[in-house]
């Protein structure tokens, strides 16, 4: 058999932040990174192939959402065999995509820890159907825990974990005015932020509506509607910072 | 109209891979319900993944959106889960690209590719709150239309739909949708009847309600006759000619949930007259008409920029077949070098099969395994389905295959053929391993692959086993299980051969849809009320209800589950389909059964002389091949890069 073509070197990384809005949060991590390769062909970017006997496009992803849960903060890194404008190729990419699957923002990687520095996400959770008292307390009484074990159903059945010790923050959106999520629609609803650290095992939105089920039997009448609004390093006060500012500096 | 959006929304994160309900497909349109004057919900009526990538309706859905004041949107087959949270939160069948009621379009077509949709239609009317039995139904529901090859006998879906429509849909659907437009804007004279009897007399539909069956004492048909004026007697297949002037999709969907088609199809001819006489859709897409090699060309540089797709599939009955598909390949592979695209040909002929033609499909994309159909298992068996492919022939094609790098070949048979016995099964095993031998010959190593599939045939109206006795399940299981014993029990082969097999009960539930008549409705509808849903789905499909709905329903009659499958039918018996003309001479069809027995083969009539099959006459068509000498020329790829 003939060896295996040999593919072109990389000369460019981009990193990408993109959001995944309204309907659209409906789409599994393997169906966007489908989605993802065919508009790297229809946008005709210059992508890198692995070698070997079945090439793939060089892109890697970090910490995806759940299926359902919208995001304005994912992040993923592609490689370039020719170098290429950044703000062309994403907007590019941003055209061969469909309305809701958004690349929002690119730069030119210069540093190599980028995953390291995603170390916790803000996420916002919309509960139809619950007051703010209820909330209120909720909340209170989920943070004066020192671990909430929650069950989570997986392939091989359910496992059990502490879903507290990874919330830095969680508070309620005082006006919901000021309210960004953009998923939802004529549901009376309260807000709740919460900054979660990313590590592992990971303590997602799931989990977060599990512990306040856990400790206070707060449930929302109809499924929270779930955005992540920011990934990146966290700072001494528990916000989440801009993982590319080392990028831009 | 109003969206259901708000009411689907918070059951989706409920339900199984909730994507396949959300629409918004590359691709997809939503126009503005309020300036149409015509609208169509288009079904096919199967999962999303199986029904996306549908290529009838994704081209009617293109055709029918260009026109204007038309609209289209799709709907799909729902999983039970998430019919239940619509059954109990008041949530009716939805269209995915705006959410909008299907109950409320003018029309619903659903394209039967099989017969195991019918269960599923029942579900979607039923959701949709359109009532089951079409004369039920008033001027607020939908007119019910069936297409696609099962509807060249829709006998027994006649009590749910308005009509049917035989042939290509292309053209028919301008043709139903000028007169749904011309009747409304008329008032809807005569009511829902008097848009059937324009769309009856209109040529090339069928309205079931405007015929009568009588029946013999002994359960035959007697006949089948129109029940009022302007009605034909029989009604015509629609055939489109020069395939080059509709260049459909343009822009095919995209979807972001996984289906079982990853590629951008082009149809690259549409009709098959190599004469396999088990095989409907050859026999009622005639004659061959080829899309000419740069109309194929101009289709794949359009669909890869509209849709990113890596691989292009060359679609047809029997792709190797086309006149020009070496030139074909070539120049595709060429304009694409270097892309990673790949080329795919679906269904190839081993007698049809070259080395460079493989290489070129394979330049620029991966060489996974190469599939073959020789469909019966002995040199005997495949003179009676007229399959002109030699043992010897295979085994110097896959020899040739091994020798240029591939090391998996797959083989498609047919398990039940009219006059098998047990040794045309078995001959498959002996097969098999000549396969790996050859393999190993041409390669020197072991690691050599063949899997065998295998399933039961069905005997289909139009085709000249329309008349044969359908093997039943008990013989056509215990056959697979002779062979399967008997590709196990070499241990030098056994590791090398992957067997694959259905077993043969669906295969007698397909028999009883496929050549069933009116009588066959009810038994649909109790299958279903008793919860058949998803016949395609062997975890959903259950034998016994199909069976035991057979058994209540004809109880006192002369009919039977048996009657409809296993029964031979005699030359002069009254078909359930004879009314409706696929071009077919119901003569030659016979004669053509009655040679298969004896073994007679009948030559393709692209290369020899017509055998009068009666299509080309009686339809007013003719056979469009090549080659037309032209070639593909070189395009410039243009990376989005710093100059």
């Amino acid at each position: 058999m003939e060896a295996p073509h040999q593919q072109e070197p990389v000369v460019q990384r981009l990193r990408f932040r993109y959001a995944k809005r309204g309907r659209l949060r409906f789409t599994s991590h393997r169906d966007f990174s489908r989605a993802f390769e065919r508009a790297l062909r229809r946008a005709q970017v210059p992508i890198a192939y692995s070698s070997g006997f079945s090439p793939h496009p060089r892109v890697s992803y970090a910490n995806a959402t759940p299926t359902g849960v919208a995001s304005e903060a994912e992040y993923l890194e592609i490689a370039l065999n020719r170098v290429a404008d950044p703000e062309l190729v994403r907007a590019g990419l941003d055209r061969a995509l469909p309305i809701g699957l958004d690349l929002i923002e690119v730069v030119e990687a210069k540093t190599s820890d980028f995953a390291t520095r995603l170390e916790a996400s803000l996420w916002q959770l919309r509960l139809p159907g619950v007051s703010k008292a209820e909330a209120t307390s909720a909340v209170a009484e989920l943070l004066a825990q020192n671990e909430v074990i929650v069950e989570r159903k997986t392939k091989d059945g359910v496992r059990k974990m502490d879903a507290r010790a990874a919330i830095c923050t969680l508070f309620l959106v005082p006006d919901p005015a000021d309210d960004v999520a953009i998923v939802g629609e004529g549901v009376e609803s309260v807000i709740l932020n919460a900054v979660v650290r990313n590590g592992s095992p990971s303590v997602r939105p799931d989990d977060l509506l599990a512990a306040l089920r856990v400790v206070a039997g707060l449930v929302p009448t109809s499924p929270a509607l779930v955005t992540r609004l920011a990934q990146g390093s966290l700072d001494a006060s528990g916000n989440v910072a801009d993982p590319f500012g080392p990028e831009r500096d | 109209m109003r969206s259901l959006w708000t009411q689907l929304e918070p059951l989706l994160p409920k339900v199984h891979k909730p994507i396949q309900y959300v629409g918004g497909e590359l691709n997809s349109c939503v126009k503005d319900w309020d300036s149409a004057d015509v609208r169509w919900a288009l079904m096919y009526p199967d999962a999303y993944e199986v029904g996306l990538p549908n290529q009838g309706v994704m081209i009617l859905y293109e055709v029918l959106n260009e026109m204007e004041g038309v609209l289209a949107e799709r709907t799909y087959a729902i999983w039970p889960d998430l019919e239940k949270l619509m059954r109990e939160n008041g949530v009716p069948q939805f269209t995915v690209d705006g959410h909008r009621s299907v109950a409320d379009f003018d029309l619903l077509g659903l394209s039967f590719s099989t017969e195991l949709g019918y269960t599923n239609m029942l579900s979607a009317l039923d959701l949709a709150g359109i009532p089951l039995a079409a004369i039920d139904r008033t001027l607020d529901h939908p007119i019910v239309i069936a297409g696609g090859h099962a509807a060249f006998n829709p006998e027994p879906i006649a009590d749910f739909i308005d009509c049917a429509v035989l042939g290509d849909g292309e053209e028919a659907v301008i043709k139903i949708t000028k007169i749904v437009k011309e009747w409304k804007l008329a008032g809807r004279p005569g009511g829902r009847d008097g848009v059937l009897e324009r769309l009856a007399a209109a040529g090339g539909i069928y309205v079931p309600r405007f015929y009568d069956v009588e029946y013999l004492e002994d359960g035959r048909i007697k006949r089948v006759a129109p029940n009022r004026p302007n009605v034909p007697f029989r009604v015509n297949k629609h055939t489109v000619m020069d395939l080059d002037e509709w260049p459909y999709p343009k822009q095919p969907l995209v979807p972001l949930a996984e289906t079982v088609h990853e590629r951008m199809s082009v149809e690259i001819f549409r009709g098959c007259t190599r004469g396999c006489r088990f095989c409907q859709a050859g026999m009622i897409t005639r004659p061959v008409r080829e899309r000419s090699i740069t109309g194929v060309a101009a289709m794949v540089e359009q669909g890869l920029g509209a849709t990113g797709f890596a691989e292009v599939g060359l679609l047809s009955l029997s792709s190797a077949d086309h006149s020009e598909i070496a030139e074909m390949a070539k120049g595709l592979a060429d304009r694409y070098e270097g892309s990673n695209i790949g080329l795919s040909l679906p269904s190839t002929r081993v007698d049809a099969f070259n080395i460079d033609l493989a290489n070129e499909l394979t330049r620029n994309g991966r060489r996974s395994g190469l599939t073959f159909a020789p469909e019966g298992g002995s040199d005997r068996m495949r003179k009676v389905i007229n399959k002109m492919v030699t043992e010897d022939d295979l085994i110097n094609t896959v020899s040739a295959a091994y020798q240029n790098g591939w090391r998996q070949v797959k083989l498609y048979f047919m398990c039940g053929l009219p006059t098998e016995e047990d040794e045309d099964v078995l001959q498959i095993a002996v097969l098999a391993k000549r396969v790996i031998d050859a393999g190993r010959q041409a390669t020197g190593g072991k690691d050599i692959r063949c899997t065998v599939s295998i399933g039961g045939f069905v005997p289909k109206p139009h085709t000249p086993f329309q008349w044969a006795s359908q093997c039943d399940h008990e013989t056509v299981d215990r056959r697979l299980k002779l062979l399967r014993a008997e590709v196990q029990s070499d241990r030098r082969y056994s590791k090398n051969i992957g067997f694959r097999y259905h077993d043969g009960k669906p295969s007698t539930i397909e028999g009883l849809l496929s050549r069933g008549d009116r009588r066959v409705g009810k038994v649909i509808l109790t299958a279903w009320q008793r919860g058949q849903r998803f016949d395609g789905w062997s975890e959903h499909f259950s034998y016994d209800r199909w069976a035991t709905a057979a058994e209540d329903v004809f109880a006192d009659s002369p009919v039977s589950l048996d009657w409809f499958t296993t029964r031979e039918r005699l030359e002069r018996e009254v078909l359930p389909w004879d009314h409706l003309d696929s071009g077919l001479d119901k003569e030659w069809l016979w004669s053509d059964w009655q040679e298969s027995i004896t073994g007679g083969e009948v030559d393709d009539c692209r290369w020899s002389p017509c055998f009068d099959c009666g299509v080309c006459p009686s339809m007013g068509t003719e056979i469009q091949i090549g080659p037309t000498g032209k070639s593909i020329p070189l395009i410039p790829i243009s990376p989005l890069v710093n100059t």
